[in-house]
């Protein structure tokens, strides 16, 4: 039941509890309990909404920046990928397997802005060892979801 | 000039959906619950490898029961999903949509005179098929008070000495009707005591939502009298490609590979390629769609019921059947006033057969979206009927 829901929850965060509940054929006090549980454990961490930026005014730069660095003794990853959440700029911050350790997703106004970033505060920080700093350009797909398209029903408006 | 035309498709009718359908697409804005097909796309994977196989070159005509490896693949597909066995050489045809699979069944088993029971309201094409054999078509009017379930009494009833052939249609599109194995097990009782065959469609059994779909050859003494039709149309939502397939006793596959290899050759060849991916990786993607139907029908069933509207639950397909016959109208006129006042596209049961009088079929290969504002126009024409008819009782 907790998946179905989740299934639901993460693609429209907004939907109504009671219509859930019809669709999974149960009821919605169930489903508010479950909700709420998911809510008070942290499997449910947040409702965001997913925003096709380019579509508005405002000006915004998405950079995702590898990160080699020195894991430390006893902490592993953990404290420096810490010392990077904590800045309100960065999205995401993943450990990563393979060429590099940690994947961090920024946030900012500009190039300028990021580049700063990346030179003032990131790489400066003890345990980094390099970067390398990607701009996204365009985005087709963000959660699962293809932006920008609108489908249309192709289908013939009545068959047998 | 002499008459171009043969006695036997003059006698044909017309299908009942055309009238509405050339109306329907002259509107702007018309919402369809019409659709006998579903709304997803084929799953990429599947698309992916027809892709492949045409960028391979792979154009060519197939073996004309079709890719052996397809077959393979088949008759494990119905090993695993149904419990029947059958030989991929002998006792199986690859086909043009189960639709090809019924014309070329009936055309193998029929001489004039012989009569097929068709269960209605049921699938339009069984019906034309058979008079274009020279059989003779007898309709079993079944009753929603059995959830449109065939019953042991009614085919008894319509069998004589000249009745050779019975046609199954379940999951059944327009009631949504299934048949649990019970239900099986007493017609086939009759099947084999009265010495009938059975052409069994079945190409909505993946889309089925209580209890597994029983395949009626499985039951004793049933494989060697039926032919068991299915395909990818449904339960892969491969409409457009055009495939299906025809198991059953090489006795009759035989003959139906004669009719089948002269009029067609072969199923399309790149479809064959993609259904060979279909049925080698996409059991997750059936179980998928399988749930997204099962929670529209919850949701419509949820809203009839608001609505007052009754309806036997379905547990098959993707329809439900809902009674109209309060508003004292026909189907006809109840869909044609809904299609011209609120802009909504249903198919009357009537098209099904003369019993689906009384009912209308709605069809939920839609997004929720879709159907929420659909039976929101729904539910403002249904008030406005109840609303005339107390304003004329007081009167």
């Amino acid at each position: 039941m907790r998946e179905q829901i989740l299934t639901f929850l993460e693609k429209n965060s907004k939907m109504d509890l009671g219509e859930l509940a019809v669709l999974l054929g149960s009821s919605e006090d169930v489903i508010r309990n479950e909700v709420e549980a998911m809510e008070k454990e942290q499997v449910i961490c947040g409702y965001h909404t997913l925003i096709d930026w380019e579509k508005t005014s405002s000006e915004k730069v998405t950079a995702l920046i590898e990160v080699r660095v020195t894991p430390q003794r006893g902490q592993g990853f953990d404290s420096i990928a810490e010392r990077i959440y904590n800045y309100p700029e960065v999205q995401s911050v993943y450990l990563i397997s393979g060429a590099y350790d940690l994947l961090v997703i920024l946030q900012g106004k500009s190039l300028r802005e990021v580049s700063s970033f990346v030179s003032d505060k990131l790489s400066t920080l003890d345990s980094v060892l390099s970067t390398a700093t990607h701009f996204i350009l365009k985005k087709y797909k963000d959660y699962g979801t293809i932006l920008g398209k609108k489908e249309k029903d192709e289908r013939m408006l009545m068959t047998p | 000039m002499r008459n171009p035309l043969s006695q036997k498709v003059m006698t044909i009718e017309p299908s009942g959906i055309r009238r509405f359908f050339d109306i329907a697409n002259e509107m702007e804005d018309v919402i369809s619950l019409g659709v006998g097909e579903p709304d997803f796309d084929t799953p990429w994977h599947i698309r992916d490898e027809g892709i492949y196989s045409l960028e391979k070159g792979r154009t060519f005509y197939t073996s004309n029961s079709g890719l052996m490896e397809l077959r393979r693949e088949i008759c494990r597909y119905l090993e695993r999903r149904c419990h029947l066995t059958y030989d991929p050489v002998h006792e199986t045809l690859v086909t043009v949509g189960g639709s090809e699979g019924i014309d070329v069944a009936l055309r193998a088993m029929l001489d004039p005179g012989d009569e097929v029971l068709i269960p209605q309201p049921c699938y339009v094409s069984y019906l034309p098929c058979v008079q274009l054999t020279g059989g003779v078509p007898v309709v079993i009017e079944l009753q929603e008070k059995d959830e449109f379930r065939l019953t042991k009494e009614e085919l008894l009833a319509a069998i004589t000495d000249r009745t050779k052939v019975l046609i199954m249609p379940f999951p059944n599109n327009p009631t949504g009707a299934v048949m649990r194995r019970e239900d099986l097990e007493a017609v086939a009782e009759v099947v084999i005591e009265k010495d009938l065959y059975v052409i069994s469609d079945e190409i909505y059994s993946e889309l089925t939502y209580q209890g597994e779909h029983v395949s009626i050859a499985s039951l004793p003494g049933m494989w060697e009298r039926t032919l068991t039709i299915n395909g990818f149309s449904k339960s892969y939502a491969m409409t457009g490609w055009r495939l299906g397939y025809v198991c059953g006793p090489r006795q009759i596959i035989d003959q139906m590979m004669k009719i089948h290899q002269f009029a067609i050759m072969c199923a399309p060849t790149t479809s064959q390629y993609a259904a060979v991916e279909a049925l080698r990786n996409g059991d997750a993607d059936v179980a998928a769609m399988r749930e997204s139907y099962n929670q529209r029908r919850r949701f419509l069933m949820h809203e009839f019921q608001r609505m007052n509207l009754p309806c036997f639950e379905p547990f098959g397909a993707f329809y439900v059947f809902p009674c109209i016959k309060e508003f004292g109208m026909t189907s006809d006129a109840f869909a044609m006033r809904l299609l011209e006042e609120e802009h909504v596209a249903v198919v009357p049961g009537t098209a099904f057969g003369a019993c689906g009088e009384g009912f209308l079929r709605i069809s939920y290969a839609y997004s929720i979206e879709a159907l929420k504002v659909a039976l929101g126009r729904l539910e403002k024409f249904i008030t406005r009927l109840r609303e005339e008819a107390a304003c004329s009782a007081v009167k």
